[in-house]
């Protein structure tokens, strides 16, 4: 098993409850440059004590929003392939629909893993929905606009004998020839991440990595299933590997279980956070389909973030869920070094094991010197107890 | 737009796009394409016009239901379309009517060919960028709550008609493909065509544009700028009306169309 240390970099300063929004048009008045800078080299600090307690690296970005300061994860990659030795530079992912040029993220991602010597995982994802305006990009047809983007982005890296014409539907390139070409061969292990089981088979019939976000044992089971049937569609095999899956939790460890539930709890933040979204800009037209639009409008919380099941079968809101509820779904693990090894064995045994467990082990108010500890007793007390136990050649049990 | 209350539609296939369309009454030829946004409810609208004429009113492909092979994705491709629904019918001397968004299409299709049009009438069309680049002519339907957007469309929201949301699920569906049609139309650059107002001095029928003295959308100032780009255009107000203002103000709308289209 990997263990990604993985946090949105937030800059916590002006979060407060009663804002209507968090993101598109909070003002960036409220963003002090040099507090933005000391945010920075702490979040780097971090990545690098992460590396060198033997996690791997997560990052992903966003815009125009105070709960995630990486506006750019390929510049952080850039940073972090310089100053990281050994962990894997995951990136969940690079928003493809909302780039204007499919052939610059090739060309980027090719730099980051030359730099890194090998050690990018490249996630391609679609965007989220409030991010269509900050990024000014198409909100319908997206699919079909990611797709074509992958295959320019993989035809550049796997293309070595000089240029190549693309003359798509969204995209244009006469003369595409990238360099440098990736260390990786024949290209960098390619991730995306969903959160239905259709696009879970999509990314299975490519036999791709698949990362999904705090579903819990019964939704993340699901897609597991659903990307298996379409492993097996694409003719990878009958047996899936479990480093095809990745799945994001929230993460806090301390020598005492209430210090480690005053952690987890800022770490949380982050999900009370994600519905502080101004109105219009969470649904843009097209995102979701005509049918989910229609479910939406007629539920009777249109407002509510997600909502999922506990094991027991009770519904929890995640934008209003306790930390105990967040406990019970598997999508935050909380307590001692034993507690939180055995929440996470439990939960990994429950979806029928896992390759790839990604970890935000800072989020929301937590400081420094809190992430360092937890990350630190983590590191040397539950991540090699979870390497020995699940071995990255073990297969999905579903 | 149009309701699904409106009479049974008919299904035209025009090259591969099939086009579910109202016709209705008897007349002269009125062409009239709607305006997509998915508040307010036409079908009144359409009733009067249909008093005065043979009404041809085509919900735009993504809001009808019809197969569409060729995709149609853009304001040209609906020129395009409707310039050939008018060949197909064999249609001459119409009366081309368009609001909001539908007379963007309205003003696309008169600088391609005017050869079956006898009248031209824009009701709060979009479909040019008259301001500086940092002024927005058109308010952003994207980025503006339902409720805001309604004081824009209505000078009297009571009679922007029903919440979505205590609609039937047939016309909720319709709104919501609206929603998502209309973006992606509109969505950039949005809702107009740079190069429009280049091409306008190419309308050569008489044209009448008519607008909310109230729209909140486009302003009426928006609007006199419009009409001042086409050669002999006249320019009128709706008194107490907002954007939608056929909506708000159904026959007094349709009966100024019908005596300007009367007015040889």
């Amino acid at each position: 098993m990997r263990i990604y240390h993985f946090s949105e970099e937030p800059y916590p300063d002006v979060w407060t409850p009663d804002r209507p929004t968090l993101r598109v048009t909070l003002p960036n008045e409220l963003c002090d440059p040099k507090r933005a800078n000391e945010l920075y080299h702490r979040y780097v600090d971090e990545w690098m004590l992460a590396d060198q307690l033997g996690f791997d690296i997560m990052l992903n970005e966003h815009h125009s929003t105070a709960t995630c300061l990486t506006a750019s994860a390929n510049l952080m990659l850039a940073i972090l392939a310089r100053v990281t030795k050994n962990a894997r530079l995951l990136v969940l992912g690079v928003p493809v629909c909302n780039r204007q040029d499919p052939v610059r993220i090739a060309e980027e991602m090719s730099m980051i893993d030359v730099i890194s010597g090998g050690r990018l995982e490249f996630g391609m994802i679609k965007g989220v929905p409030y991010e269509i305006a900050p990024a000014n990009s198409q909100p319908t047809r997206m699919m079909d606009r990611f797709w074509e983007a992958h295959d320019i982005i993989v035809k550049a890296m796997t293309t070595h004998n000089g240029a190549f014409n693309f003359e798509g539907e969204f995209f244009h390139h006469r003369t595409v020839n990238i360099w440098p070409r990736p260390w990786q061969q024949p290209h960098p292990p390619i991730w995306s991440s969903t959160s239905t089981p259709a696009n879970a088979k999509e990314i299975g019939l490519r036999g791709y990595v698949v990362g999904s976000f705090m579903g819990g044992i019964d939704e993340t089971r699901k897609l597991h299933k659903a990307y298996a049937e379409g492993y097996r569609e694409g003719g990878f095999g009958n047996d899936v590997p479990v480093d095809r899956f990745g799945y994001l939790a929230m993460c806090a460890t301390a020598n005492t279980e209430a210090e480690a539930r005053r952690r987890a709890d800022m770490i949380a933040d982050y999900l009370r956070t994600n519905a502080q979204v101004a109105d219009p800009f969470n649904k843009p037209p097209g995102y979701f389909s005509v049918d989910a639009a229609f479910r939406s409008m007629r539920s009777p919380n249109p407002r509510a973030f997600r909502t999922l099941v506990t094991p027991k079968g009770r519904p929890v809101e995640l934008s209003t869920a306790t930390l105990d509820d967040f406990i019970e779904c598997g999508i935050a693990f909380a307590g001692t070094p034993d507690q939180v090894f055995e929440q996470i064995c439990s939960f990994v045994d429950g979806i029928g094991g896992l390759g790839n467990l990604l970890l935000m082990g800072q989020g929301g108010h937590l400081n420094h010197e809190e992430t360092v500890d937890s990350i630190t007793l983590f590191g040397k007390q539950v991540l090699p107890r979870l390497k020995a136990r699940y071995a990255p050649e073990m297969k999905f049990a579903a | 737009m149009t309701s699904a209350a409106s009479d049974g539609l008919t299904t035209i296939d025009i090259h591969g796009t099939e086009v579910q369309t109202f016709v209705g009454g008897a007349g002269p030829n009125i062409v009239y394409l709607h305006s997509a946004l998915w508040l307010g409810d036409d079908t009144a609208f359409v009733h009067e016009l249909a008093k005065h004429g043979h009404v041809i009113a085509p919900l735009h492909p993504g809001i009808g239901t019809g197969k569409d092979k060729n995709n149609t994705g853009s304001v040209d491709d609906l020129a395009y379309l409707y310039l050939d629904l008018i060949e197909q019918l064999k249609l001459k001397d119409v009366t081309l009517v368009g609001a909001s968004f539908g007379g963007w299409i309205a003003a696309e299709m008169a600088v391609r060919n005017c050869n079956a049009l006898s009248r031209l009438v824009l009701i709060d069309a979009l479909g040019v960028k008259l301001g500086e680049r940092e002024h927005r002519d058109i308010q952003d339907f994207y980025g503006t709550p339902d409720s805001e957007l309604t004081r824009m469309c209505f000078a009297d929201p009571a009679r922007g008609g029903a919440e979505l949301r205590s609609l039937g699920d047939d016309d909720l569906r319709r709104r919501l493909r609206a929603r998502e049609a209309l973006a992606r139309y509109g969505w950039q650059p949005y809702m107009h065509n740079p190069r429009l107002k280049l091409r306008l001095h190419r309308v050569n029928v008489p044209t009448l544009v008519m607008w909310g003295d109230k729209d909140g959308v486009a302003s009426p100032d928006y609007g006199k700028a419009y009409a001042n780009l086409i050669p002999g255009s006249q320019f009128e107000l709706v008194k107490n009306a907002g954007h939608l203002c056929h909506i708000e103000h159904p026959a007094t709308v349709a009966s100024r169309i019908q005596s300007f289209a009367h007015n040889r």
